[in-house]
């Protein structure tokens, strides 16, 4: 086909690469489907503190290197918010306002927020009726329900996140909950 | 301005005319003429071109699954993987391949058989091509980065909502779908100004080519189709983004609204690919039959029969559903009626061909393997159209077998051979006839070898959408013979491009009319100059170039220093008032770009219908600036 | 000429029989349909013949010497236009009789497979999920109802009337050899009636795309006599029997304790999860995971190993049991038939 512009193609190309560029940036740990999980082996609890009061000083928080998988995709946030509702988690904190436990859906933290602090609360449980789940709930599953509890008070990625689901009763959906910084942990209010 | 006798006119001063129109209608060389072009031609060419192209993308995606289907319990490709691909194949195939390259003909084509020197409202022409290119680049960008559509070209609600698919994939489909539907409502609008009122003067209703009509049908269904699919992709996205409950059974919702939103958009898609191949077939037909199509009238009363029934099928995709079963044998009444007018055209057709003196050549070709292959087709939707068997059918190789058999039967056949056709129009040179051949039979062989066998894997139980099955269902043999036929088929589109890359190289000698057709667009050059006619041609029978003897009646009387065409009244085609027409611009690549980022944005973050609303905003106020022409601004002093 | 050929041929090569094939009729509602397509291929077949003979006849025409005359632009001036017009009136009468003739047969048939749901000796419900079955047995006496997963038992010449939910996304019950399909959709109750006229084990499968694993979630029919049928389902109603070896013991235990008591269900232990298939009677089934594996103690090892092999994305997840645990299991399991 005789092009009026012979570099047409060129200049297509050049516009394919910047889209696939800025797409990129945004794209690929968000979608991945990985149903196996992590290889690493499980357990690795020990050095994930709820709390950053050390003796000595604050100690810097170190990430797992398995928390990069489960924590802004989508795949297991949507797992997450499954296994949330079959293990009734509903059942304490309801759909995230809280019941006879803490909401979740706040930005209080009392045992940490970080994917890692979660998923030691689950597995280990925690004062004043959190069940500990471990052997109960397999390890690609706690991770999923981590990353879900995140992602109810605003912080994951809007596009990471679930909207609602298709219940009855649903909490505001999470791609519309106020996006919030990790910060500093909140201390618990004091008992009444 | 009068209708002059025919009169002969002296070839210097019809130079000096030649290059008086060249100036004021051509499109200047170079990039920036590319991008501010809205010559009709130009943007046609380009939208044919990259229609192909996704035709070609959304055929290697079929090898692919063929690939991974020929054997059972294959390990080729993964179950997620496998979604994306069959997803991404309906999808490109029936948005950004069938309905865009039929809409790009026309674009070319209808301008030229009206006998005017512009598609009216070039400048949207030009938006709509540059839109349906970000909508189809952004989509397969997508799916390379791994968050293309997983949930088939149609994506039923509650698996497309929130819950069942996480991440951004089925956002980035649902706005696709804003995106080609905006590029199509633009043409189907541009289509029926151009057919209402822009036709030569004495081209009435009744004297009108075929594949005027079929285009003029076509869209208006676009434009009452199109919309649904808007709405039900809209409301999905809005679940999606923001929370609402469309789709959600539990607050009021009800998946069902996504089916019949979308099926009301979905039945008529499928005659607005096909209506525009019943309209090149009878071209084809009557021109290598060399005999106007038997029973204009009652050719004319099919297509709108077709277009005003196309509207009452959709509950036929919807049978199993538990609809209630009066109103589920209405649907099969109305799906069983529409074959009466397909059958009464295949009837003209062939009796065409029956009365004239066929000649087989490629085109021609296309037009015999769309019959044996449509009807086919044809008869297995009345198959489906009854409710007890299509409950045993419906979603298994069947239905697969028969969509393939009606949409690449009754659309890319009659495609295949209108590009064999209108090539010369188009380029100036002829395809090579030997090759031609070869494509058609390897294309009607590989098809048969496909789709054929599907018939019989739906009805010894074979689903759709299934990325593997066990080998003691014993589908493995019928699976392999499918895709033997599939890389029959690819061999036939490599032909094709082939054949097309050899002819582009040869010297331009195919001559007005190598076909010695009878429609407007062969009464002037191959390819047709920047302003289409020198004069406007008149018309005075429905086969003009056949009609007219040794000379060519037109009028004259349109400037040519500024832009302008002849309108002529709806029925009757009398010459009305003239109409001026944009310069080259670059306000529909501008707001091309501004509906892009605010359409892509809305993927995101639901703000950016606001903000991105502000740039479109300041694009379609330039667009419309009222800049006046020549003649106004000289009469004004 | 293809169609009823291959039709013709498949049937010789007995490649239409299958346990999941709609022209291997099993039911009732399978045949009413079947002769729905059997009117189908012979009217439809019929019409296409006459296309082909009409083309065939214009091709044989065509190689007749063609005078170089002027092209037709009139078509009143051919002579061959009034016949060829009454043709057209005939061919359009034919189009409209045979269009009447299929719709009034389908039309028949769809309201004979309305009625046979009036008169129900079985009731069953079936629950899809992403991407098993689950099965209810339905008794007015609920001491007589019992739950299963992804089998369905059915005894023949009795009509059995299966109310069809979802809990998740639309799936589609289909049992090939016994009738047609039916939806199963989210906040609606559908229903479909089947009534088995020969005894034998039949193959279904979801037919309406549901997510990774749609390919994978089948289900197995089996038509009994009334009397196997009848000790089939004792067998049902009754509780998964005790342990008897140490190695069941020890799988029980496992079984309560750990993972697999979130849920799946035993009835008569502990283990009362809701989420997953009813594992009370797992042994006595032909297939498992939705029919992706035969039954066996290797199969079940293989699925609690590594299920993401054999179905990845499906919700099944990896648990991990030292082998004792797993071997434990593995006897429990295999127990309960």
């Amino acid at each position: 086909m005789s092009s009026r512009f012979p570099n047409a193609e060129g200049a297509a190309l050049a516009l394919v690469a910047a889209l696939a560029l800025a797409l990129g940036l945004g794209g690929c740990n968000r979608e991945a489907r990985q149903v196996r999980g992590s290889p690493l082996p499980d357990g690795g609890l020990a050095g994930v503190s709820p709390t950053a009061l050390h003796v000595g000083g604050p100690r810097p928080f170190v990430k797992d290197p398995r928390a990069a998988q489960y924590e802004e995709n989508a795949y297991h946030i949507g797992e997450g918010k499954r296994l949330y509702e079959w293990f009734n988690c509903y059942g304490c904190h309801a759909a995230g306002g809280g019941d006879i436990g803490p909401p979740l859906m706040d930005d209080t933290w009392r045992y940490g927020g970080e994917i890692e602090q979660i998923r030691a609360s689950i597995l280990e449980g925690r004062p004043n009726g959190m069940p500990s789940f471990a052997g109960r709930i397999p390890d690609t599953q706690v991770w999923e329900i981590a990353a879900y509890v995140r992602s109810m008070s605003g912080h994951v990625a809007k596009d990471a996140a679930p909207s609602r689901g298709d219940q009855l009763g649903n909490p505001p959906a999470a791609t519309q909950v106020d996006r919030k910084p990790m910060g500093a942990l909140t201390p618990p209010e004091p008992a009444p | 301005m009068s209708a002059s006798r025919p009169r002969a006119a002296k070839a210097a001063e019809m130079s000096a005319l030649h290059e008086r129109l060249e100036r004021t209608w051509a499109t200047p060389p170079g990039l920036w003429g590319w991008l501010t072009t809205v010559d009709h031609k130009l943007v046609g060419r380009r939208y044919v071109v990259t229609g192909f192209v996704f035709f070609v993308l959304g055929g290697i995606l079929a090898l692919l699954m063929r690939a991974q289907l020929a054997r059972p319990e294959s390990g080729l490709i993964d179950a997620d993987r496998y979604n994306q691909i069959f997803s991404m194949h309906g999808t490109t195939m029936m948005f950004l391949f069938a309905v865009p390259i039929m809409e790009a003909m026309a674009v070319y084509l209808v301008p030229l058989m009206c006998g005017t020197r512009a598609i009216a409202f070039p400048r949207l022409n030009a938006f709509s091509y540059w839109v349906y290119l970000a909508g189809g680049t952004m989509i397969w960008i997508a799916f390379l980065l791994n968050v293309g559509p997983e949930t088939g070209w149609f994506s039923y609600v509650p698996l497309a909502g929130p819950e069942f698919s996480p991440g951004k994939r089925t956002d980035f489909w649902a706005q696709m779908i804003t995106f080609t539907e905006v590029a199509a409502l633009a043409v189907a609008v541009e289509l029926i100004a151009t057919i209402l009122k822009q036709r030569a003067p004495g081209m009435t209703l009744a004297r009108m080519p075929l594949f005027l009509w079929a285009m003029l049908v076509t869209s208006f269904m676009v434009v009452f189709a199109m919309p649904a699919v808007m709405l039900s992709s809209s409301f999905l996205i809005s679940d999606r983004l923001i929370g609402t409950h469309f789709y959600n059974p539990a607050e009021g919702g009800d998946p069902l609204l996504w089916q019949h939103l979308f099926w009301f958009f979905g039945h008529p898609e499928v005659y607005i690919i096909f209506m525009p191949a019943l309209g090149m077939v009878s071209h084809i037909t009557a021109t290598f039959s060399r005999r106007t199509v038997f029973a204009y009238p009652i050719m004319v009363l099919a297509l709108v029969a077709t277009g005003f029934l196309a509207f009452g099928l959709w509950v036929h995709h919807m049978f199993a559903t538990g609809l209630p079963r009066l109103g589920n044998s209405f649907y099969t009444s109305a799906s069983m009626m529409i074959a009466i007018p397909s059958g009464v055209q295949i009837f003209c057709w062939i009796a065409t061909m029956f009365d004239g003196k066929p000649r087989f050549a490629t085109p021609l070709l296309f037009v015999l393997g769309f019959i044996v292959t449509f009807v086919l087709g044809g008869l297995t939707g009345v198959m489906l159209a009854s409710v007890p068997l299509d409950l045993q059918v419906h979603d298994t190789y069947f239905v697969v077998a028969h969509f393939h058999y009606v949409l690449i039967g009754g659309a890319v056949f009659p495609l295949f051979g209108a590009v064999y056709y209108w090539f010369p129009k188009f380029t100036g040179r002829l395809l090579n006839e030997t090759a031609g051949k070869w494509n058609f039979w390897l294309f009607f062989a590989g098809f048969h070898l496909t789709f054929f066998p599907m018939h019989i894997l739906g009805l010894i139980g074979m689903p759709r959408r299934i990325y593997t099955y066990r080998a003691e269902m014993e589908w493995g043999g019928w699976n392999l013979a499918a895709t033997a036929g599939a890389f029959l088929i690819a061999v036939s589109a490599v032909m094709f491009v082939i054949n097309v890359a050899a002819a582009l190289r040869r010297p331009r000698t195919a001559g007005a009319n190598p076909w010695q057709a009878s429609g407007l667009e062969w009464a002037t050059g191959s390819p047709p100059p920047a302003y289409n006619f020198i004069y406007l041609p008149v018309v005075a029978g429905r086969e003009p170039l056949w009609e007219e003897g040794e000379t060519r009646p037109v009028m004259e009387g349109l400037s040519s220093s500024e832009r302008e065409i002849l309108c002529t009244s709806v029925v009757e085609a009398e010459p009305d008032m003239r109409h001026p027409m944009p310069d080259n611009t670059l306000w529909p690549l501008l707001a091309a770009l501004s509906t892009t980022a605010l359409f892509i944005g809305s993927v995101f973050n639901e703000w950016a219908l606001v903000w991105g609303a502000i740039p479109l905003t300041a694009c379609l106020i330039g667009w419309f600036w009222p800049v006046g022409t020549p003649r106004r601004k000289e009469a004004a002093a | 000429m293809r169609r009823v050929a291959t039709a013709a041929l498949c049937l010789l090569l007995a490649g239409c029989a299958g346990v999941q094939s709609s022209m291997d009729v099993a039911g009732r509602q399978a045949g009413d349909i079947k002769g729905v397509w059997t009117l189908m291929l012979w009217v439809c077949g019929v019409m296409y013949l006459l296309v082909l003979a009409f083309l065939g006849w214009t091709l044989w025409r065509a190689r007749r010497p063609l005078a170089d005359a002027p092209p037709l632009a009139d078509s009143a001036l051919s002579p061959a236009d009034r016949p060829m017009q009454t043709a057209l009136g005939g061919w359009m009468v034919l189009i409209v009789v045979g269009l009447l003739v299929l719709t009034f047969g389908s039309f028949l048939v769809d309201r004979r497979l309305a009625e046979a749901g009036a008169r129900a000796d079985l009731n069953i419900r079936v629950t899809a999920n992403q991407w098993w079955w689950q099965v209810e047995y339905q008794h007015p006496d609920p001491s007589q109802g019992f739950l299963t997963a992804n089998e369905i038992h059915l005894p023949v010449g009795k009509t059995a009337k299966i109310e069809l939910v979802a809990t998740d996304v639309i799936h589609s019950f289909w049992v090939p050899n016994l009738g047609g399909k039916q939806d199963l959709i989210p906040g609606r109750v559908n229903d479909i009636t089947l009534t088995p006229t020969r005894t034998g084990r039949f193959r279904g499968q979801c037919a309406e795309f549901c997510g990774l694993q749609h390919s994978n979630m089948a289900l197995d029919v089996i038509v009994d006599s009334p009397a196997a049928y009848e000790a089939w389902r004792a067998r049902q109603l009754a509780s998964a029997p005790p342990p008897v070896t140490p190695g069941q013991a020890r799988g029980l235990a496992v079984v309560q304790t750990a993972a697999c008591a979130n849920c799946h269900q035993i009835q008569g232990t502990e283990a009362m999860g809701k989420t997953g298939p009813d594992l009370t009677h797992v042994a006595g089934r032909r297939s498992i995971a939705a029919g992706a594996l035969p039954y066996s103690r290797g199969a079940l090892a293989a699925w609690i190993a590594d299920p993401q092999g054999i179905k990845p994305g499906a919700h099944m997840p990896i648990v991990q049991l030292s082998p004792a645990d797993l071997n434990g299991v593995l006897d429990y399991l295999d127990s309960l038939k």
